[in-house]
């Protein structure tokens, strides 16, 4: 049960938090599935800050962000696996 | 862990219990504030709660105003209560309701006497009760006296991942011993609305809390002149990680657990069927929805915060929980559980549910919390529209 430098809340989610104080540009995270227990690796594309979301796969303009296994959102800008992602390119489908 | 079945508390005249044993003086409108602070300078062991309302309110607003008054009076952490309007009928509302408890309650008007010849005989009354409630003593109370508000704020991604369903996980464990339970924030929860009403119990709850959100919803599309993203989420929120409202509105909802809420409250409404978890309609503003959860008669909060806010409640022990590190570590004095060691998997779940129990129950037992030591005593009225 190693520290992990990322966790993923539910299988189906395509976004990962940092839980380390800041992750190094290419660095390989390690990626903790909360609901299913296994671990993925995931490089992290740059420096990416405690909190903030990282992308588990490419994603194109107009796809939804599942955490939670939930609907969180929609990409506005094409992410990248790896990248950070944040209100630069993502945004609510609420108003 | 085994779980305490027990807690030392107040016990009132009503059945109820307190964790507290305030004596408060209460200013009816805000006029009457000078006046309420004056009593609680002269006399030790009161404590006056300012505000900024009560003149020229009409309909539900002035409704929810004298809800708000009556159910701080009516809290069980609250012994006594003086209670100071400028004219003689609101004031007398106000002691009428209160005194239905059976506790101590007294009201003054300052028309036709003025601050200083009502601050003389408010004070007289107030050495009274200060006097009279400090004899009282601690009780063995039953864990089912407790009733357990919360609320999160300052939220980033490590509320969403830990320090809320942390505060889930306490639900969980606690509920069986039939406490009261009270969650609100009703702007917090869009995104997650669906969600959020099918764990109503009932198809009756369901569809209160439905309408609740909606007619929410409905004002905020009418008020709204730009982009809502600015102000939800928090510029605090987006700096710890959170993206969207909706992504905001999932990490909140992990502060119930798997428990389905029983009805949908008013603001400030005491709930009236019984043990079990319970919505209610509240702001999302940390002070605003702690004040009506306390006058609803919730005798003891559960904050969870990522950034680390720093709320406190006059009368309501706001008992604060962090799972981001650098919070725990950097406001420290702020911190009354640190759950940060689930996100490095050295806890999990079930022992920061533990954890924070312990602290609760501590709180409950007379331990100052954080916000008490340091002052924090945020009394806000929620206003629903401009005045008369």
């Amino acid at each position: 049960m190693s520290q992990p430098d990322l966790i993923i809340h539910d299988e189906k989610d395509n976004v990962g938090v940092v839980v380390i104080e800041m992750t190094k540009k290419g660095q390989e995270c390690n990626a903790w599935i909360m609901e299913n227990d296994k671990t993925i690796k995931v490089s992290s594309t740059n420096e990416v800050p405690l909190g903030h979301k990282i992308a588990l796969q490419d994603l194109k303009e107009g796809d939804t962000i599942l955490k939670y296994g939930h609907d969180i959102g929609k990409v506005v800008k094409p992410i990248k696996k790896g990248d950070h992602v944040h209100v630069h390119n993502v945004k609510t489908k609420k108003w | 862990m085994e779980i305490p079945k027990t807690f030392l508390g107040y016990k009132r005249e009503n059945g109820r219990a307190g964790t507290r044993n305030h004596v408060i003086i209460l200013p009816v409108d805000d006029i009457s504030n000078a006046c309420a602070e004056a009593v609680a300078n002269n006399i030790k062991g009161t404590i006056a709660l300012p505000h900024s309302y009560g003149r020229l309110q009409f309909g539900a607003d002035l409704e929810l105003h004298f809800r708000t008054m009556i159910g701080t009076g009516k809290n069980p952490n609250v012994a006594a209560v003086i209670v100071i309007g400028i004219e003689p009928k609101w004031t007398k509302r106000i002691v009428d309701e209160i005194a239905k408890t059976g506790k101590p309650v007294e009201g003054f008007h300052i028309e036709r006497t003025g601050d200083i010849g009502t601050i003389m005989k408010a004070s007289k009354k107030a050495q009274e009760f200060s006097q009279w409630a400090s004899e009282i003593q601690r009780e063995e109370c039953p864990l089912s006296d407790l009733w357990i508000s919360v609320k999160c704020g300052e939220s980033d991604t490590t509320s969403g991942l830990a320090s809320n369903p942390t505060v889930g996980n306490l639900m969980e464990k606690l509920e069986p011993f039939g406490v009261h339970l009270c969650f609100g924030e009703t702007s917090e929860l869009t995104g997650a609305e669906t969600v959020c009403a099918a764990r109503g119990s009932t198809p009756e709850a369901k569809d209160k809390f439905m309408k609740t959100w909606s007619a929410y919803n409905d004002f905020i599309l009418k008020e709204a002149t730009n982009d809502l993203s600015e102000s939800q989420p928090t510029a605090g929120n987006i700096a710890g990680g959170l993206t969207t409202i909706e992504e905001k509105a999932f990490g909140n909802f992990q502060k119930i657990g798997n428990l389905k809420f029983i009805d949908v409250l008013e603001p400030a409404e005491e709930p009236k069927k019984g043990k079990g978890l319970y919505f209610m309609d509240t702001s999302s503003a940390a002070a605003e929805c702690v004040t009506l959860q306390a006058a609803g008669g919730f005798n003891i909060h559960l904050f969870p915060t990522g950034q680390g806010n720093i709320i406190g409640n006059p009368i309501e022990p706001v008992v604060k929980l962090t799972a981001n590190p650098l919070t725990a570590k950097l406001m420290k004095e702020h911190v009354d559980c640190d759950v940060s060691k689930i996100l490095s998997r050295e806890m999990n779940l079930s022992q920061a549910g533990d954890e924070l129990i312990k602290t609760m129950l501590r709180v409950a037992n007379g331990r100052l919390t954080c916000a008490e030591a340091l002052g924090h005593k945020e009394f806000v009225m929620t206003k629903l529209y401009r005045s008369a």
